[in-house]
């Protein structure tokens, strides 16, 4: 039992957390979150350049980490900074083509900068559901139809993955096959926009889309490509909790009303312990997510959604108390928070919120 | 990081699990599974057991007859005690007391006072509260005036939990009352058999007697049984808090808990399914459920963080409340899941040797029982709203 990171990891998140104070500052962030991309190819190669994408990946694929922690000291950092880089997409559609054998060479590039990875899977209908895929797979496989919803930064990737029918019916885990589709293709079209927390997102639609077919019976894959979603998003939470933290408790030292600092205040420091207690559990949510990306599926899926719940439930509690305590000033634009309560906020809009995570533990508590 | 324990430790949770297969007295995990009153003479079995195998101080260095474990095997050992329905270790002497003295006491202190925990010559009772002074501590009133080789000490303590029992008690007294009050608190051990101590129950909601009034008149007591400093009590008060609250989040507690409760919840039926197939209580069910398990990665980050000592004030006051509300919220779900069985309340059934028949299912005699006794977990070590202004001012450095 050893709750340090290895020497490695932490060299890795201080590399990380210095390079994104020094050179992602909060004003830089707003800057690259409004551009017409939506994200920084120069951050991203200089990023890529100091080992961060490679460790998203294991070995197998020319990566150098890949494991819960891994992906939990990369996300923390990211989401300090609140970087809107495409990370989370290209980390899954990644573990997707490292688990379903062969692309290495786009592997290869994806981890030297060179490309960006998109992961489409939820669609219009699902609402978190993971098995609720209506994409249309043609029966040879050769080309796909259909929208995928909210697909985040995928005007950026040259490759996305895409889930596609190849058997069954929306809600049947089986027949979901796993494709990879290029940016350009015949028949692809992206409705891009802004996101309510920075960055971009977009609809995806395909209309007898040539695509590479990955693996035919793909819904394992998506649990675990979700799976090592949740872990990243989890720690990213944590990261962004922990800043939030840190500048409530900034203003109740420093903002004085009655003749004293706003801090001495009991309603607020009850208030202030509780969303302190939450963080520390949240963190052991993400803690208890990490360890179980090797488990087996039960006991991994069970602390997965324990943690997504948990993130969520605490995620709002934070967002809404540490905008609460700042009184008016943590309403506006120009303070740093509230665009962190804002991705905070979203991050239980990616694959699943508390409700659904909930109900997916009890599910998972029967079977 | 990683959380996984070594070869050693599951080695040595076999070794306790067969510990407590063959030396765990079935007439009293019986009694704790079923949830029957346990009396001064089932702990003073279960410790002398325990003590018999070196096992019971695991919050003692080795040197004072401790077990010297580390926080995984303490750890370790408090979850399997749990769940194989061994009674708690009695806190007073073993988990508070006795580290106060290794940290504060005289050599000829712990060499008298530590074996006789160990041994149970005195059994030790709690004297920190007292009517004036509840979550406000330090402005306690019971005095004591230097006469001599004595102090003579006036005042009144409450909530003495199993103070009937007591042969001792260790006390926080005025020795000063001139500074600020925190700075006026001596550290005194009292001998209960003293004349002009006097102990009155306190009959709690549940009609059970579990805590005391102690009142002292004129009660002389050696000046050797000054712990530490005089005016310096608040300090070891303040030590001792700090294990007092790791002890009470009761993580072990609650997982054995959470299991009745999910027996309970499948055997109980509504709408022709098992309980726990109810949408809404498996909700409820779930939420305590993933909060234990949170609690379980958050004490032992803890514990890690600590190696064995206590635990900052900020942390161990996060344990104490959340590990105190998860606890709450079991023994009220459990509560709830009886349904109208909850009502009737057959005293004698919760004593050993009861040979009538159970009103309803066999596991309901002591539910509501427990549900109401378990308030007391957010109100004694501090309340939980004491706590909660510990975090803050820790956080805050104001």
């Amino acid at each position: 039992m050893d709750f340090n990171h290895s020497d490695d990891r932490r060299m890795l998140a201080d590399m990380l957390g210095r390079y994104l104070q020094e050179r992602y500052a909060i004003d830089t962030r707003h800057a690259i979150s409004n551009s017409q991309a939506g994200w920084s190819s120069e951050h991203w190669s200089a990023l890529a350049d100091l080992g961060v994408i490679g460790a998203l990946f294991d070995e197998d694929v020319g990566g150098f980490g890949g494991t819960g922690f891994d992906i939990a000291v990369v996300f923390e950092q990211l989401g300090k900074a609140l970087a809107v880089e495409p990370f989370l997409g290209t980390m899954m559609a990644g573990r997707v083509l490292a688990r379903s054998g062969g692309q290495h060479a786009l592997m290869e590039k994806v981890m030297a900068g060179g490309s960006v990875l998109a992961f489409a899977h939820e669609e219009a209908e699902s609402h978190y559901d993971l098995a609720e895929i209506a994409m249309q797979a043609t029966a040879e496989g050769a080309t796909l139809t259909g929208t995928k919803s909210v697909v985040y930064q995928v005007e950026a990737a040259s490759h996305i993955v895409v889930s596609a029918r190849v058997a069954g019916s929306p809600g049947q885990e089986t027949g979901i096959g796993l494709f990879l589709v290029e940016a350009g293709a015949p028949g692809l079209a992206i409705r891009g926009y802004p996101m309510i927390d920075g960055g971009r997102g977009g609809e995806l639609t395909l209309s007898n889309t040539p695509a590479t077919l990955l693996a035919e019976d793909g819904f394992s894959l998506v649990e675990d490509a979700v799976a090592a979603g949740v872990v990243a998003l989890s720690w990213e939470a944590v990261g962004i909790m922990d800043r939030m933290k840190a500048d409530t408790l900034d203003y109740l030292r420093t903002r004085k009303q009655f003749g004293v600092p706003i801090g001495k205040f009991q309603a607020l420091q009850h208030r202030m312990a509780t969303v302190a207690l939450e963080i520390e559990q949240a963190r052991s949510a993400a803690i208890n997510a990490s360890v179980s990306l090797d488990d087996p599926r039960i006991k991994r899926e069970r602390a997965i959604s324990a943690a997504k719940y948990t993130i969520g439930r605490v995620g709002t509690l934070v967002v809404e108390e540490a905008i609460q305590l700042h009184g008016g000033i943590g309403m506006t634009w120009e303070l740093p928070l509230s665009h962190y309560a804002k991705r905070l906020t979203m991050i239980g809009h990616q694959f699943g919120d508390e409700d659904h995570h909930l109900a997916r533990f009890t599910a998972l508590s029967m079977a | 990081m990683n959380l996984d324990f070594t070869k050693a430790e599951e080695d040595f949770r076999a070794e306790v699990r067969d510990f407590l297969k063959e030396k765990l007295p079935k007439r009293i995990s019986e009694k704790v599974r079923t949830g029957q009153r346990l009396t001064k003479a089932d702990y003073e079995e279960w410790h002398a057991i325990l003590n018999e195998r070196g096992w019971l101080a695991t919050h003692w260095p080795k040197q004072y007859g401790g077990t010297g474990w580390s926080v995984a095997q303490a750890y370790i050992f408090d979850l399997e005690t749990a769940l194989a329905h061994a009674p708690r270790i009695v806190p007073f002497g073993l988990s508070m007391l006795g580290p106060v003295l290794i940290k504060y006491g005289s050599e000829e202190q712990k060499s008298y006072w530590l074996p006789r925990i160990l041994d149970g010559s005195d059994w030790w009772c709690q004297g920190y509260s007292e009517p004036g002074a509840g979550s406000d501590l330090a402005s306690l009133k019971t005095r004591a005036v230097r006469d001599g080789d004595h102090y003579v000490v006036n005042g009144q303590k409450t909530w003495t939990t199993l103070g009937q029992h007591a042969d001792m008690v260790f006390c926080l007294v005025r020795t000063a009352s001139d500074g600020k009050k925190q700075e006026g608190i001596s550290f005194l051990l009292i001998d209960m058999k003293t004349p002009g101590v006097e102990v009155r129950p306190i009959i709690l909601l549940d009609g059970e007697h579990e805590v005391n009034e102690v009142f002292f008149t004129n009660v002389r007591v050696p000046v050797e049984n000054l712990v530490g400093e005089e005016n310096k009590g608040w300090t070891y008060a303040k030590y001792l808090l700090t294990y007092e609250r790791m002890n009470i989040a009761g993580v072990g507690k609650a997982m054995a808990a959470f299991d009745h409760l999910r027996q309970i919840a499948r055997t109980q039926r509504k709408n022709g399914k098992p309980l726990a197939q109810d949408p809404l209580f498996a909700a409820r069910m779930a939420r305590v459920e993933i909060d234990l398990e949170n609690m379980k990665t958050t004490n032992l980050r803890v514990l890690a963080a600590s190696e064995g000592g206590p635990a900052s004030l900020e942390l161990g006051a996060m344990l104490k409340i959340r590990g105190t509300e998860i606890q709450q919220e079991i023994t009220s779900l459990t509560r709830r899941a009886l349904g109208p069985y909850a009502q009737p309340f057959v005293s004698e059934a919760l004593d050993e040797g009861y040979n009538g028949d159970p009103v309803g299912p066999d596991y309901a005699a002591p539910v509501a029982v427990d549900y109401l006794n378990n308030r007391k977990l957010s109100i004694f070590g501090g309340s939980n709203e004491i706590q909660r202004e510990i975090i803050t001012k820790a956080l805050l450095e104001l």
